[in-house]
């Protein structure tokens, strides 16, 4: 009976993520467009609304070119890797409160496990096997560097995650997701007190998701596609769905930890009947998540590439030590205010 | 409770099969002509020289090793976070000590030289 109800609750999720990623990609063509001075895709449908449609088909109905000197298996497992990861990372978000069908209390978080934030850090962790093994796997040299780069970003990045994320625990107790938002629905959002941490949180979540300015394993001018040159069709297509995909956990991470989840100030939820409840929560939820999403793109078309090594020393000796003294600072405020 | 963990599972295999699924279309869907050169490495349109399996820069090594250091005590904090408020002044100064004994090990880590890229 739980596999059952899971099981439908997770297809209506992945349908519903999966359209949110393929109408992204438009978005993002559009928004860099208007930011470019340029119109964008607008010849698929009404103002190009069908383009993602003509995408997908497009991609499927391409040759899959798996290189000769290939390690064939590998090749054909990364993708898979880097798809589950990001998909997987979904379950623990909490898009609403619960739902009342036929009397029965049905709760929109698919799995409510006390480890909510472990859970999605391990999850992100192993997203770097994804790409570091495509990258090896292809038996080319731009990928492999490509690869290489990205495993020690990511891990780089991922300690100032981890530890900017610890302020928030402190203040609310938990690891599990729905109890954090719970928190914050009474009073102010996270943010408020967490703002250093928030700020050391998203520039880790940009460099966790491989974004510009932190996309030097995919950098086109020096690596030509970075990890993923040697591949096509769909399977090309899996790296930029978890991407996309990626990019969405992580706001909708943000949202949760710092902006209060599917919660709004001021609204009192049992006045409204627990499913209408849930529809404005959903709304308010996927609301907070287009905003996150659109600094994602904004900061994409805005800002440079960063060199190398200034990465490395951003992500070592500037978000490192911030993340620890903020976390530092929040135990000492708490404390002497208790 | 373990059969929380039941909708964990199933999303990673929904996700998992989608990965499958999605990574073999093109076997059915697309056409299937190989040549040669289609088959070899892409190196810009020149001839491929050597293969890729060869030796990399050691620091990407070293930072492996320090993430696998630095994470297993980022770990560690999180379920002091998660009872702080119950542990008090005694849980800060306990988790000071350990900052400053892992900052004299980062401290030496910069020193060496091992986050220097040039």
């Amino acid at each position: 009976m739980i596999a059952i109800e899971a099981l439908i609750k997770i297809v209506v999720l992945v349908v519903i993520i999966l359209t949110i990623v393929a109408y992204l990609v438009l978005l993002e063509r559009k928004i860099s467009a208007y930011m470019q001075d340029r119109i964008g895709p607008n010849r698929v449908g009404p103002k190009g609304l069908f383009q993602p449609l003509a995408d997908v088909l497009k991609l499927v109905l391409k040759e899959m070119i798996v290189p000769a000197k290939a390690n064939k298996f590998i090749h054909a497992l990364a993708p898979v890797i880097s798809i589950t990861v990001a998909v997987g990372a979904l379950a623990v978000i909490p898009f609403a409160n619960y739902i009342v069908i036929g009397g029965q209390k049905i709760s929109l978080l698919i799995a409510n496990v006390n480890i909510g934030v472990l859970y999605i850090l391990a999850l992100s962790s192993l997203g770097v096997y994804g790409i570091t093994l495509s990258g090896w796997a292809s038996n080319n040299k731009y990928s492999l560097l490509g690869g290489l780069r990205s495993s020690a970003q990511m891990i780089s990045y991922e300690l100032s995650l981890g530890l900017s994320l610890v302020g928030v625990l402190m203040i609310d107790g938990t690891l599990q997701l729905d109890k954090i938002t719970m928190a914050q629905s009474g009073g102010l959002w996270n943010i408020i007190y967490q703002p250093i941490g928030f700020l050391v949180f998203v520039t880790a979540a940009f460099a966790e998701t491989n974004r510009l300015p932190f996309d030097l394993p995919e950098a086109e001018p020096e690596l030509v596609g970075g990890y993923h040159t040697e591949y096509s069709g769909m399977r090309w297509g899996l790296f930029f769905l978890s991407e996309y995909t990626n990019m969405i956990v992580s706001s909708a991470l943000m949202v949760t930890l710092y902006f209060g989840g599917w919660s709004l100030p001021f609204v009192n939820y049992s006045a409204l009947g627990a499913n209408l409840a849930a529809l404005v929560q959903f709304v308010t939820f996927f609301a907070k998540l287009g905003i996150l999403i659109f600094v994602f793109m904004w900061v994409r078309w805005t800002l440079p590439r960063f060199r190398y090594d200034q990465l490395m020393n951003v992500g070592w000796k500037i978000m490192l030590p911030l993340a620890i003294l903020n976390l530092l600072g929040t135990g000492a405020v708490m404390l002497a205010l208790k | 409770m373990l059969t929380d963990y039941i909708p964990i599972f199933l999303m990673l295999a929904v996700g998992a099969v989608l990965g499958i699924v999605m990574g073999n279309i093109n076997r059915i869907l697309g056409p299937r002509r190989p040549t040669a050169e289609k088959l070899s490495t892409y190196e810009s349109g020149m001839e491929p020289i050597r293969t890729a399996r060869e030796r990399f820069s050691v620091r990407f090594y070293l930072v492996a090793i320090l993430f696998i250091l630095f994470d297993v005590e980022i770990v560690f904090m999180y379920p002091w976070a998660v009872n702080f408020m119950s542990l008090g002044w005694f849980g800060f100064i306990e988790m000071l000590i350990f900052i400053v004994i892992l900052l004299i090990g980062y401290y030496y880590v910069i020193k060496k030289g091992a986050l220097q890229w040039q």
